[in-house]
């Protein structure tokens, strides 16, 4: 009797599940997704059910079996595989991380994909061709980082791929066999809204590029490649003029002054255009010809551009809408000036170093620069500065003006050097940054650092997610105060410290909470790994020993979470201990 | 050349017989200094640093004045072999090195992965350095040929031209000075003559203190555009070093012969060199010192040009 009544009124407070699953669907963010999913086992369901969209942001954190058994129903599918030090060739080349297995296990239980964004993973042109043949309602396609593909598959999504809207193909190792692909899409194909081929170095067919922009009315978003010049790309805008993100090619040319004023019209005939990137080689003389068409413009990408600092000043003078912005640092700190006096609703600063191997050379932009930036752009909130020099008050003053640093990620060049001015380490530098900035989430800390820098972020950073660290500490103290400290540590980067076993072992409790942990020439030893592979069972310890040089030591380590297992496709350089 | 092949084998030994020898004057007390900095940086660029040892970038502020000052002449060949020496090395001196360690610590360049730029952004910039420079070859070729001025107009209106920021795109090229072991870029389409360009330079190496410091450097470089009156001793001969240029064909040459335009289509790098390292381009100098103590400086000299 008591049973029944407690069973009725269970019931009645719980919802018809079509109710769950409708209020879910409006749940987007896969966070809190994962928060409703563990409250019990009905939202847990609801959740698995009415999921469409996942994103993993280890391909090895779970296995393809286990993700289309969670969720049968999704549609969307973001996969990050290599660790980011891959970009910097720390990783070999075999390490893994394909995608065809995943493919595979989509075509069986998601035969309706609708879109794919692939991070650092490895796809071949037979996996492209797979894509295309599997899923006939595909429409977005992301390959970031990624590599072991050619133009080949380029054709086959082309080709097969009829309700495509999104080819977007970036800064990926593509072997360029020909810039024919382009001539694949039919001729009945008019559905691409967002086209970004900006990084592949062949030339393209550009009378096939001419009639896919012409016929695919909702384009918003072009970003041709360096073979097509600045005559062409007029061509492409006066068939464009809708777009919102441009990206153009070559951006010099031998113009007469009528051709100018004829690509100055073209330009501010494009009145909806927000970001802009490109502009290869552009010369002084037709940069002007873009003004027109800055007066909303939001991000601007130089960083392929080896501007000076007039140019930009004069440029920036058009763009008082900007929020983003790249650049080499051949603007020099005096075109950081004009960043600070020109941008005031600035929120991101990228600067890259347009020689970054020349250490025999003083050039590109000091601590001057950042502070006249920090000074005229108080929203600055995102940075990435890449450096000779830098001194410990500078970055305090700069955070003391911008206090609201999400991302900040200090680049000094040479390893280990201190604080020209006064000759000590870069401590307090990072420890104001981390005092300062209650907001932030991913900081890279570099030049001369101590256990100290250390003891700050560990106490400071409570909100730190991502941290990157090089050629710094004094001892595993530096580490464990970080392992021991914050709270929300996700992603820990860690390269050419002393940092040994015990730093290692210091972070036990941490590990299953965190992504990933990659730690490369420092301190670690195989013993030291294998204890930590012992004691935790549910992570990973991958160790990639690429010579034969001393097999005690463990010279690249990457430690995972997994509800996968070990992994069955090491090459044989990574031991899964 | 006054560098010797022998990095390796340079002991504590000889620099501290150079620092002894150069305590006499005061100028020469900052070139202990940096010598002392040097000494100490042994452990600089290996990976178990105790944290003591600290190191730094030998900046030109280190080094002292060796530009107009005659006393320092003598000196400043001395510590110019340790200063070629730390050249070698890119910072330090370190003490008692194999040469394989000195090679495996090297700095930036050597470490794999580092500093942490994607292959994509490598590539990219360097064919744009290739290209701004092929560039600038075709613009000035077509420019030549469209105006069929006479090439001593041409320099005259470039002269004219100094202040406009417009029609140009950046030239950069790296300047070494003999005895100083850090070089600077210089942007050369910052400016339309060589004056302005000498001038630059000699603010840049002569005043160290502005070389680091940006703002300051930054605005002088925007007043000289704009008021060239003062002859620089780079050109005229008078200082102990003179200005030279690597052309494409890997020539020497001596920098102010040729038409401003011609020489930014072929120069690949700069080198302010001591006048007595000049020894195969002496003639034209010596000549040059001749004519131009009684003459207005180049490029008000008509004579010189040739055409």
């Amino acid at each position: 009797m008591q049973s029944m009544e407690s069973t009725r009124s269970t019931r009645s407070l719980s919802f018809p599940d079509k109710v769950l699953h409708r209020v879910f669907t409006h749940l987007t963010s896969n966070e809190d997704r994962n928060s409703v999913s563990l409250v019990c086992k009905t939202w847990y369901n609801a959740d698995r059910l009415s999921r469409s969209k996942v994103s993993i942001r280890n391909c090895y954190s779970v296995s393809p079996e286990i993700l289309v058994r969670r969720f049968p129903n999704v549609r969307c599918v973001t996969l990050k595989g290599k660790p980011r030090f891959s970009d910097f060739n720390l990783v070999p080349p075999d390490w893994g991380a394909d995608v065809h297995a995943w493919l595979v296990a989509f075509a069986d239980k998601y035969p309706l994909l609708e879109e794919l964004s692939l991070k650092r993973m490895v796809v071949s042109d037979e996996s492209l061709e797979f894509l295309a043949f599997s899923f006939p309602d595909f429409k977005r396609l992301s390959l970031l980082s990624c590599d072991g593909f050619t133009t080949d598959g380029l054709e086959a999504i082309a080709s097969y791929c009829k309700n495509l809207t999104e080819f977007d193909i970036q800064e990926n190792g593509v072997e360029d066999t020909s810039g024919s692909w382009l001539s694949y899409f039919l001729e009945s194909f008019t559905s691409l809204e967002v086209l970004n081929f900006a990084n592949l170095s062949s030339e393209v067919d550009f009378d096939a590029l001419e009639r896919l922009v012409s016929r695919c009315k909702s384009l918003k978003v072009l970003k041709v490649n360096r073979s097509v010049s600045l005559e062409q790309l007029q061509k492409l805008l006066v068939l464009a003029p809708q777009l919102v993100e441009l990206g153009t090619g070559s951006f010099s040319q031998e113009f007469s002054a009528h051709q100018f004023v004829d690509l100055e019209s073209c330009f501010s005939s494009c009145k909806n255009i927000q970001s802009l990137s490109g502009l290869c080689d552009a010369t002084a003389r037709y940069l002007p010809a873009i003004y027109p068409a800055c007066a909303n413009l939001t991000f601007l990408n130089l960083s392929y551009s080896a501007m000076g600092s007039d140019e930009l000043d004069e440029l920036l003078m058009h763009c008082p809408c900007l929020q983003r912005l790249w650049v080499l640092d051949t603007v020099g700190d005096k075109g950081l000036e004009a960043v600070g006096s020109n941008c005031p609703l600035l929120e991101e600063l990228r600067v890259f170093p347009s020689d970054p191997f020349d250490d025999d050379t003083i050039q590109g932009v000091t601590e001057a620069g950042f502070l006249a930036v920090s000074f005229g752009c108080p929203r600055l909130h995102y940075v990435l500065y890449f450096c000779q020099q830098m001194t410990n008050a500078a970055v305090a003053t700069i955070v003391q003006n911008c206090p609201d640093f999400t991302h900040f990620r200090l680049c000094i060049m040479n390893p280990r050097q201190p604080d020209y001015l006064t000759n000590e380490p870069m401590d307090e530098a990072f420890g104001a940054v981390v005092k300062t900035c209650t907001k932030l989430q991913r900081l890279s800390v570099s030049g001369l650092l101590t256990d100290l820098a250390f003891e700050y972020i560990g106490k400071h950073a409570k909100n730190l997610e991502v941290l990157s660290i090089a050629f710094a500490g004094s001892s595993d103290r530096g580490m464990q105060c970080v392992m021991e400290g914050c709270p929300k540590i996700r992603k820990l980067e860690i390269r050419d410290c002393l940092f040994g076993d015990a730093a290692l072992l210091s972070g036990l409790d941490k590990y299953e909470s965190m992504r990933s942990l990659w730690m490369s020439s420092c301190n670690l030893t195989m013993d030291g790994c294998r204890l930590l592979a012992k004691k935790m069972p549910r992570l990973n310890v991958e160790v990639i020993q690429e010579d034969e040089s001393d097999d005690s030591e463990a010279d690249k380590v990457y430690v995972y979470r997994t509800v996968a297992g070990p992994r069955k496709d090491s090459p044989p350089s990574v031991f899964t201990l | 050349m006054s560098a010797s092949g022998s990095v390796s084998t340079v002991s504590r030994e000889d620099n501290l017989v150079v620092s002894s020898e150069d305590s006499s004057s005061p100028d020469d007390s900052e070139l202990e200094l940096g010598l002392g900095l040097s000494l100490g940086c042994g452990g600089f660029k290996q990976q178990a640093t105790s944290g003591g040892h600290y190191a730094r970038i030998l900046t030109a502020k280190d080094f002292p004045s060796v530009v107009s000052s005659s006393s320092s002449s003598s000196s400043s060949s001395l510590s110019s072999s340790a200063y070629s020496l730390s050249k070698t090395n890119h910072v330090t001196v370190g003490t008692k090195r194999s040469s394989d360690s000195v090679a495996a610590a090297n700095a930036t360049s050597q470490v794999v992965g580092w500093p942490p730029i994607r292959n994509s952004r490598i590539n990219c910039t360097v064919v744009n350095q290739a290209k701004s420079l092929a560039n600038e070859e075709y613009n000035s070729v077509i420019e030549k040929n469209r105006r069929k001025n006479t090439v001593l107009e041409k320099i005259t209106n470039s002269c004219n031209n100094s202040g406009n920021a417009k029609g140009r795109t950046s030239l950069f090229v790296k300047v070494n000075m003999d005895g100083i072991p850090i070089g600077r870029k210089v942007d050369l389409n910052a400016h339309s003559c060589y004056e302005t360009l000498a001038q630059t330079l000699e603010d840049m190496f002569h005043r160290p203190t502005t070389t680091v410091n940006a703002f300051r450097s930054s605005l002088q470089e925007h007043d000289i555009r704009v008021e060239a009156t003062r002859p620089s001793k780079l050109l005229d001969g008078t200082s102990d070093f003179v200005l030279t240029y690597e052309d494409k064909e890997g020539d020497w040459m001596l920098v102010g012969d040729v038409p401003w335009g011609m020489f930014l289509i072929s120069v690949k790098k700069l080198r302010i060199m001591r006048t007595s390292e000049a020894n195969g381009l002496a003639p034209r100098l010596q000549e040059r010192s001749r004519r131009q103590k009684n003459k207005p400086v180049w490029p008000f000299s008509p004579i010189k040009l040739p055409i």
